[in-house]
């Protein structure tokens, strides 16, 4: 099966919230040789103006894994997990991810673009916050291979 | 872009294109490989498992890209004084980041002013495993300060 052309302006639910915990940020900050206490002490994040610690700013992905997860799991993707490659990634910031955010992620599929005997698949995750403001959209790039 | 002297204040609108802001080594290790899958969630076995790896045709097990990514723009947070002033990021994965179980990986990353506007400015992260460049147009686009 190649992958679905229609996934494109498909309606998906918006994923259940996702509390940002404050050593959730600091175990992220740490795989990510985030050294700035900015991202591990609430008094240096506090000093610039945030209400506690900072995440990283690719800890966004957390959030936009959830959608893929949805993508993945649409029985008529035709996206096996296998054969898929992480292209290109983006984030376009409003505001920086801090722990306390309560997060909803929202997908859209924006692109399937044949590529070889494969797809170039172009999805948006739009991530809001609790009042609903926009804080973060992260886009992905796969590139999914065509069966053998 | 006008020249000035404050190159190093990066709410200095005068800042020049071409100038390094920061840059820094990072030594990988398998151990790297495997706090960045629990901290991030992305288990996928070809980021620990040589068996794996082999079996799926790669050259060996790999860093998730996602944590090049991640480390990458962390290199300038310290520069930048406030992470909240990135409003947009992004790069390309086009080399993968073998990681050896014995010697690890070592990956350079040098951040450079690419582009200056009255608003913003763009830095350009080069990220080196060896003579390799690994992400592929990795660009920071951050707020100029007050």
């Amino acid at each position: 099966m190649s992958v679905n052309p229609e996934l494109v302006g498909r309606d998906f639910p918006p994923t259940a919230p996702y509390l940002v915990g404050r050593e959730k940020v600091r175990e992220f900050a740490r795989a990510v040789f985030a050294t700035d206490p900015q991202h591990t002490d609430p008094a240096a994040a506090q000093r610039l103006g945030y209400t506690d610690v900072v995440a990283p700013p690719t800890f966004a992905m957390v959030i936009q894994d959830l959608t893929l997860q949805q993508l993945l799991s649409e029985p008529d993707s035709g996206i096996a997990l296998e054969r898929t490659v992480h292209a290109e990634q983006r984030f376009r910031y409003t505001r920086p991810i801090v722990a306390g955010d309560e997060l909803t992620a929202r997908l859209q599929v924006t692109g399937v673009r044949p590529f070889g005997k494969g797809a170039m698949v172009t999805s948006e995750a739009e991530i809001t916050d609790a009042d609903g403001s926009h804080v973060v959209t992260a886009v992905s790039v796969l590139l999914i291979g065509g069966e053998e | 872009m006008s020249s000035s002297t404050n190159m190093d204040d990066p709410t200095a609108s005068g800042i020049e294109v071409g100038t390094i802001v920061a840059e820094r080594t990072v030594h990988l290790t398998r151990e790297s490989l495997v706090r960045y899958a629990g901290a991030s969630g992305d288990v996928n076995p070809i980021h620990y498992r040589d068996d794996v790896a082999e079996r799926v045709g790669l050259p060996g097990v790999l860093a998730h890209g996602m944590l090049t990514m991640g480390l990458a723009v962390e290199t300038i947070v310290e520069w930048l004084g406030d992470s909240g002033r990135i409003l947009e990021y992004g790069v390309r994965f086009t080399r993968p980041v073998v990681v050896d179980a014995e010697d690890g990986a070592e990956l350079t990353v040098v951040a450079k002013v690419g582009a200056v506007d009255d608003s913003s400015l763009r830095v350009d992260l080069t990220v080196s495993h060896g003579e390799t460049v690994v992400l592929g147009k990795a660009q920071v686009r951050v707020r100029a300060g007050a």
